[in-house]
């Protein structure tokens, strides 16, 4: 930038905008919401004459250190186990990236501030970086590492499988429904703000430890733009509290975007950090750690606690359930426990976990062998095909789950799942906040008001019920997980890359069929739905069936 | 006594490095060699760089999204729809598979399921490239500033200059400003695919580096030259009659609701014909014989980001829709009707332009000749597209 400063220059810029005097600007998107004009400032005074030579820096940086890392041979000591949930992970973020991007114009008409727009426009742009640099990431990764299986059909399988879905939600919710519950509270006040931090600063730490400093140094690069996005948030924030009429929805929105969230994130990125590290020193910080540390410690009470003076209704109850989930339901290992179940459906490798994360675990998670531990030594022991059929299919004492209508999570934490008849179906849920959330916010009154810009949940929301009635070697074929020699699988329980030890379609072949557990419970009569649900709320933890079954 | 016994050794807890071997050709096994992403056919014989990183990451039910899209607006409808313009590609009336209990994912085989995925940029701009350009122009365009006031080079301007520079120069900051927000920066969440909306918003900075860049030129003159009005471009802007016609166009373009529309209208049409007007047929000509070298590097730069890129992926976009092998001839139809009324209302606002001509003391080539050359290239675009001129091109 010139001699000029940048707040000098940022004031300048200020002139630009107009209000129009002819014809006003075309309004795509609606909201619920109401704003005052107000002159709500860009604390961090966004120039692009310093902004573009700032991001070509720090892209430098992050080319140099890929072709350090090529050359320097970085993948001799990249941990698989790590590697292979990057084939999940760099499916999915590319696309909740560019969602932030096209998801900026929502506010454009909505909130009216032109010094915010200026900003927005930025982080729209960020957001183009973020999802271009994450896909030339997956690509390096693909052409360097030993399996490129995954890797290189990735958008096809995300665009296709279950996890992906579930991943899917972390972009459409940005870009879809009333404007600012999409654009401002679910993105920039809730994903951005509170579980960046996760998915940005704790994973890259953790690829680090496992030999990966690619993933640290585009992640890195990536948060470093999330201030901005969190400055532009937060302002958007204080001019909506600024009208009182807004608090309602500013309080179901918030209680929908962190539920949501918590639900999505902390599920795939606790597995990431939990189960696909070989790091198992003692010393270093569980995800529930990590969690109380950045989003507890930092977002909660450091950012969201003070916001309750100025009018903000903060969902403490669903903060501390979070907490509760993670930290006494076992949520993490719940869902990676699942994830491993249902490795056939997947497209990356699963490690099975050894002697070693066990000690770790229990140190951790005190008494979570007795939970987990023989499940997992059951999985060790069924990884290679052996004349048996994958672990979801044998007797391991684990019931397959229903799945949440509205996160899609399965419902894992069995005693929380609810169930109820929504437009005409009957639909499972992980969690009473899940179904509020289907059957109360996503509606067009809330609280006997009218919110007539609210969004809906949409499509075929149970994966397995596409699939219902098929074969398994039909399924993971249709999906396309096969690898290039037309039958061995993408996904496997190991990482033994011995032909011979790998599972294919012919394994396959002699499993029972796919059946919907959401077909089949809208097959069942009242009383058999009223007592499989009893049933299933006493099972659990780890999947178990009751224990007076 | 010298003791040479050694302190105990404090080990730091770090991660250990491993020996994984995990890098590629390690080891021969089924998909050790398929290196390359494998869910597109690329335009040209090999997968470019830009492809990789760009195609397919915006999903389309017409292809993998198998469960569909999740979330939707208050009507149901989520994603892009295809309808958000009047446009059509080939298989655009080709409904959705119709997935459902037992289906299976009926992922489409015959890949692209409809002639918008065909596109690609031919600036092939993804995050690398942009950064790349951008960060060049505001270097470049901060040196020659920065040259200039080192050798005094303002001191040249006249007072009539002078006067031009802060009113007229400094009026086009907003076109600019307004364009780059609320016509290209929103389209970007309506196109059909991850290639259109990366190339349009990429078209969004340009346009609002552009009004930036000349903001921040304006804000250099107040402090370079004694009387220079830093503010008199928002007089100009607000009540200048001659600015009135542009003023208004623009804020059209700003409320058209068809994203094909909006692009067309200001890439098409009014670039050529106004933007290009002003920029190449009057700054640019205007500027030296006033002393001015300075201010056409900036104007370049704006001037070189449309006729080089913008315009350049616009037509590329278009193309294809005035050839589709489906649709041809109703796309034809709808953007010939769009150039017509383009052309009419841009032409009104580049003629009411017309007195900026005769403020300078050193008088640029004339109006009408420059808005012929202006219209010749236009005409050029449009035919190149398949069009005919159009008639009100004669006004």
């Amino acid at each position: 930038m010139s001699r000029q400063s940048v707040a000098k220059a940022h004031q300048k810029i200020q002139e630009l905008s107009w209000e129009p005097a002819y014809h006003e600007p075309v309004s795509h998107y609606g909201t619920d919401y109401t704003f005052q004009k107000a002159q709500k400032k860009d604390p961090l005074k966004q120039v692009l004459r310093s902004y573009f030579p700032m991001q070509e820096e720090k892209d430098h940086r992050v080319y140099g250190a890929s072709d350090g890392a090529i050359r320097g041979n970085m993948f001799r000591q990249v941990q698989e186990r790590w590697l292979e949930w990057q084939k999940l992970f760099l499916s999915i973020i590319p696309l909740p990236e560019i969602s932030a991007a096209r998801a900026m114009p929502l506010l454009f008409r909505t909130v009216p501030n032109p010094e915010l727009h200026n900003g927005q426009a930025i982080q729209m742009i960020d957001e183009v970086r973020h999802s271009t640099i994450q896909q030339n990431l997956k690509r390096l990764y693909m052409n360097n590492y030993i399996d490129p299986a995954g890797f290189n059909s990735s958008l096809r399988n995300f665009q296709s499988d279950y996890c992906g879905t579930i991943g899917r939600q972390f972009a459409e919710g940005f870009i879809t429904g009333d404007a600012i519950t999409a654009a401002s509270i679910y993105l920039t006040i809730v994903a951005e703000t509170a579980f960046t931090n996760t998915l940005f600063v704790a994973m890259p730490a953790e690829a680090a430890a496992n030999g990966d400093y690619l993933l640290p140094t585009v992640f890195h690069s990536v948060q470093s733009d999330e201030s901005r996005h969190i400055s532009n948030g937060y302002a958007t924030l204080l001019m909506a509290l600024a009208d009182e009429g807004n608090h309602q929805l500013l309080a179901r929105d918030l209680r929908y975007a962190w539920w949501n969230n918590h639900r999505v994130v902390d599920a795939a990125i606790g597995t990431f950090i939990e189960y696909g590290t070989k790091d198992r020193r003692k010393d270093r910080e569980s995800y529930a750690e990590m969690w109380r540390r950045w989003i507890y410690d930092d977002y909660y009470r450091s950012y969201l606690v003070p916001l309750e003076k100025y009018g903000l209704e903060i969902p403490h109850d669903l903060i501390e359930e979070s907490w509760n989930q993670i930290w006494n339901k076992g949520y993490v290992h719940e869902v990676a426990q699942f994830f491993a179940t249902g490795w056939l459906a997947n497209y990356w490798r699963i490690d099975p976990m050894t002697d070693k994360d066990f000690e770790w675990f229990e140190y951790k998670y005190p008494g979570w062998y007795d939970k987990y531990g023989a499940w997992w030594e059951n999985y060790n022991r069924l990884s290679m095909p052996n004349g048996h059929k994958p672990i979801v299919f044998e007797d391991v004492d684990y019931e397959y789950p229903h799945r949440c209508w509205t996160c899609m999570v399965p419902c894992l934490v069995r005693e929380d799942m609810v169930m109820a008849k929504v437009d005409g179906q009957w639909r499972t849920y992980c969690h009473d906040m899940c179904r509020w959330t289907d059957e109360v916010a996503f509606r067009p009154t809330y609280q006997g008001r009218q919110t007539p810009n609210m969004g809906k949940l949409i499509g075929h929301r149970e994966w397995e019920t596409l699939y219902h009635g098929w074969n398994w070697a039909d399924v993971v074929s249709d999906m396309g997980f096969v690898r290039d020699d037309g039958k061995t699988m993408v996904a496997q329980p190991h990482l033994d890359l011995n032909p011979d030890k790998m599972w294919t379609l012919d394994h396959l072949r002699k499993c029972p069929p796919l059946a919907s557990p959401n077909v089949l419970l809208n097959e069942m009569s009242d009383d058999e739905r009223t007592a499989f649900a009893a049933r299933y709320v006493r099972g659990g933890p780890a999947g178990r069936a009751p224990a007076d079954a | 006594m010298t003791t040479t016994q050694d302190a105990p050794k404090f080990e730091r807890s770090v991660p250990k490095p491993v020996f994984t071997d995990a890098e590629a050709g390690a080891r021969e096994f089924p998909d050790s060699n398929s290196r390359r992403y494998n869910y597109y056919t690329p335009q040209k014989r090999k997968q470019s760089h830009y492809e990789d990183v760009t195609v397919d990451v915006q999903p389309d039910p017409r292809h993998y999204l198998t469960q569909g899209w999740l979330y939707g607006f208050a009507d149901g409808r989520g994603g892009y729809p295809l309808d958000w313009t009047v446009l059509k590609a080939w298989g655009s009336d080709q409904p959705s598979p119709e997935r459902g209990p037992g289906s299976g994912g009926m992922i489409v085989k015959d890949w692209p399921a409809t002639g918008w995925h065909e596109f690609r940029d031919p600036n092939e701009e993804w995050e690398l490239t942009l950064y790349r350009y951008n960060s060049n122009v505001v270097r470049q365009v901060t040196q020659n500033v920065e040259a200039a006031k080192a050798s005094k080079a303002f001191e040249q301007w006249n007072a009539n200059w002078v006067r031009f520079v802060e009113q007229h120069i400094g009026a086009w900051m907003h076109v600019d400003h307004g364009l780059g927000l609320y016509l290209y920066a929103n389209a970007n969440r309506r196109a059909p695919t991850n290639m259109h909306n990366n190339a349009i918003s990429v078209n969004s900075m340009h346009r609002i580096r552009a009004a930036q860049d000349l903001a921040l030129y304006n804000l250099t003159l107040s402090e370079e030259i004694e009387g220079f009005d830093g503010s008199a471009h928002l007089e100009t802007w607000n009540n200048d009659p001659a600015w009135q016609g542009v003023r208004d166009l623009a804020e059209q373009l700003t409320a058209i609701d068809d994203w094909c529309e909006a692009i067309f209208a200001a890439n098409i049409v009014f670039e050529p014909l106004v933007g290009e007007l002003f920029r190449s047929q009057l700054v640019q000509q205007a500027a030296p014989r006033n002393g001015d070298f300075v201010t056409p590097t900036v104007i370049g730069a704006a001037e070189y980001d449309f006729a080089e890129r913008d315009l350049r992926y616009t037509t590329a976009m278009f193309e294809l829709l005035t050839n589709d092998r489906e649709f041809a001839g109703h796309n034809k139809a709808i953007m010939s009707d769009w150039a017509s009324t383009w052309t009419a209302k841009s032409l009104a606002a580049a003629r009411a332009l017309q007195p900026l001509w005769s403020q300078p003391d050193a008088k640029p080539p004339r109006f009408e000749d420059g808005l012929d050359r202006v219209k010749s290239r236009f005409s050029g675009i449009v035919v190149s597209l398949g069009l005919e001129e159009p008639k009100e091109l004669a006004q």
